[in-house]
């Protein structure tokens, strides 16, 4: 009998969440592009200071607007200083940014959005109206206004994005936990005495992740506009440092001269919030159907 | 209705509440004493302490935000640090500039938008469709002030076939005003107008696959009416959303937007503010923005009940 039984089950063990993940993810090529493009910049970030092949705040003013070649890869800026080395260190910064708001964010977001879902009533009333207001204020102008109280500066500009965005990772978590506290295996688990705190770490968290992943993505992306916009006003890395947003700041003055001054930033910008939205985007679809109303 | 229009007053009232809070407690924030930024290291003891007196920093926390409230209340939202000169007529002398140009670059975002994104979803699959799906995603991950940038080095700068910079009021010169305008709202609704056909494309492909649109084409209706008639008008309610939250959006990129093109808007306003560490200038700035974000988004919340009956009932 058991022989016949174990006959009849399919030869493979169905496919697991992970694997089936992976294989739709795979599917969609601009996606996995995408995912080496983030993976390259995170490194050209970390291996900044090694691999410029310039000192990028040296000035040779004999090499100013110089246009790209063997000398300067990418050009040299009305400083006479080199580009690509420029572009190189401030990747760094970027990514800095990028990492710093999104940590904030979900500091801030997850355990309040956790806590307003799980408990609901009152505790989720009040702190879903503070996600609100929070939401209403335009991000950019709550920043500038952080700036003006604490000073100039990345690290200050990047704290008042992550606090900005938080409601983002708030309403996500909220959702999730408001869902998964209606599953029947929350209620055995409760019902046989698990502590809240153990089923939130065994239950709710692993349900988060790929709505985590999405939302992270997203706000990285979100985060460094705001960057190399806050820099462009000369409100975030503060000169000589190179920031992308900081190196279009000048930009302008000589750009009928050295239009790569105006171009290379900005495709720089342009290219690592695409890589970043079309890689959580491509996460958002490659969850399978059973996950797919918490994303 | 009524109840509905009751409720979300009171959340939009008590959001403000909210945000009012936080932008007084900026000043709580600034390191050291206010009045340094002012009086400079130099200052003599009593020089502070009467400009302390005078500014009301001696009073209980409470108090200065009920004054602060109040006055705000009643339109006074005090006085720039630097130059004496009231908040609310430096934000009522430049605001014109800048509505002109949130409004505009909210118009031509949802009219592009929704045009392409109506477009697309028709002839889901096709070539244009695949075109504005990846311009729409190149449209959204760009910087916008970027866009204004290259704007105005090769159509403004190279070709002369814009101005770079300024703004002529609209009495003065209509054209002018319009030229002046024109690349700035481009560069603003640029973005918006990806997100829009972004969300349009989805809601109207969602919407065509229902039973009801099945049946208009069972009953013989063109593609044409099928969409514009009865389609759209559901497919249309998320699309609401995300032209709410564009307001908000445009409303802080303009001032990006102002600083590439010279406009002395509220965005430039802000910037000097923020640059002169002007904080009740900042603090006027900020609160105003948030009002007219949660104002835009009740009429949003409110015109689901016209384009959905069923929402405003069940709210």
């Amino acid at each position: 009998m058991t022989a016949l039984v174990e006959k009849a089950l399919p030869a493979t063990p169905p496919e697991s969440a992970w694997r089936a993940f992976r294989r739709r993810f795979g599917r969609q090529r601009l996606a996995v592009v995408m995912a080496g493009v983030l993976g390259v910049l995170v490194l050209i970030a970390v291996l900044a200071p090694w691999i410029t092949p310039q000192d990028p705040n040296a000035q040779t003013l004999l090499d100013r607007l110089d246009a790209p070649g063997a000398e300067h890869w990418l050009g040299a800026d009305d400083l006479g200083r080199d580009v690509a080395s420029r572009l190189i260190v401030a990747t760094r910064v970027t990514i800095y940014a990028g990492a710093l708001a999104t940590v904030v964010s979900m500091v801030i977001g997850l355990p309040f959005g956790l806590l307003a879902g799980y408990l609901r009533g009152w505790t989720d009333a009040v702190l879903s109206r503070i996600a609100d207001a929070l939401m209403a204020i335009p991000p950019l102008l709550f920043a500038m206004a952080i700036v003006a109280v604490l000073g100039r500066g990345v690290t200050n500009a990047m704290i008042a994005i992550g606090i900005v965005t938080a409601p983002r990772f708030f309403r996500m978590a909220r959702g999730v936990a408001l869902v998964i506290r209606e599953e029947t295996y929350i209620e055995a688990a409760r019902s046989i005495g698990c502590p809240t705190s153990t089923i939130v770490r065994t239950h709710v968290l692993p349900n988060m992740a790929s709505p985590l992943i999405v939302q992270v993505s997203i706000t990285m992306g979100f985060a460094i506009l705001f960057e190399a916009g806050l820099s462009f006003l000369g409100l975030g890395v503060q000169p000589p440092d190179a920031s992308w947003g900081s190196m279009l700041q000048r930009s302008t003055q000589f750009a009928g001269e050295a239009p790569w001054l105006v171009l290379l930033p900005g495709l720089a910008i342009l290219l690592t919030v695409l890589a970043l939205n079309t890689v959580g985007d491509a996460v958002r679809d490659s969850v399978g159907r059973e996950n797919r109303r918490l994303v | 209705m009524l109840r509905l229009v009751a409720t979300r007053l009171l959340t939009l009232l008590l959001l403000v509440w909210i945000v009012s809070i936080a932008v007084f407690a900026l000043v709580l924030l600034i390191p050291g004493d206010p009045t340094s930024t002012l009086l400079g290291d130099n200052a003599t003891p009593e020089q502070v302490a009467t400009l302390r007196a005078s500014m009301g920093l001696d009073d209980p926390l409470i108090v200065r935000y009920g004054d602060w409230l109040g006055g705000a209340l009643g339109g006074d939202l005090g006085t720039s640090m630097l130059t004496s000169y009231p908040v609310t007529q430096a934000i009522t002398d430049r605001i014109g500039i800048t509505v002109s140009l949130v409004v505009l670059s909210l118009v031509v975002s949802v009219v592009v938008g929704l045009a392409i994104g109506v477009l697309a979803a028709v002839r889901q699959g096709g070539v244009f469709d695949r075109i504005a799906l990846l311009g729409s995603s190149v449209g959204i991950a760009m910087p916008n002030f970027w866009l204004g940038l290259v704007l105005v080095t090769f159509l403004g700068a190279e070709l002369g076939l814009f101005p770079t910079s300024g703004y002529v009021d609209l009495g003065a010169d209509p054209a002018q005003w319009a030229a002046h305008l024109a690349l700035p709202v481009v560069t603003l609704a640029a973005g918006g107008a990806a997100e829009i056909a972004r969300q349009a494309r989805a809601s109207v492909v969602d919407t065509l696959q229902l039973d009801f649109v099945r049946t208009l084409h069972a009953k013989g209706l063109s593609p044409l009416s099928i969409v514009g008639k009865h389609a759209l008008r559901t497919a249309l309610i998320p699309v609401i959303t995300v032209i709410g939250l564009q307001v908000s959006r445009l409303f802080g990129l303009s001032v990006l937007v102002e600083a590439v093109f010279a406009l002395p808007g509220i965005g430039s306003l802000m910037v000097q503010s923020v640059f002169d560490r002007d904080i009740p200038m900042v603090q006027g700035t900020v609160l105003l923005a948030t009002v007219v974000v949660v104002t835009v988004n009740l009429l949003v919340d409110l015109s689901y009940g016209w384009l959905n009956p069923k929402a405003a009932l069940t709210s």
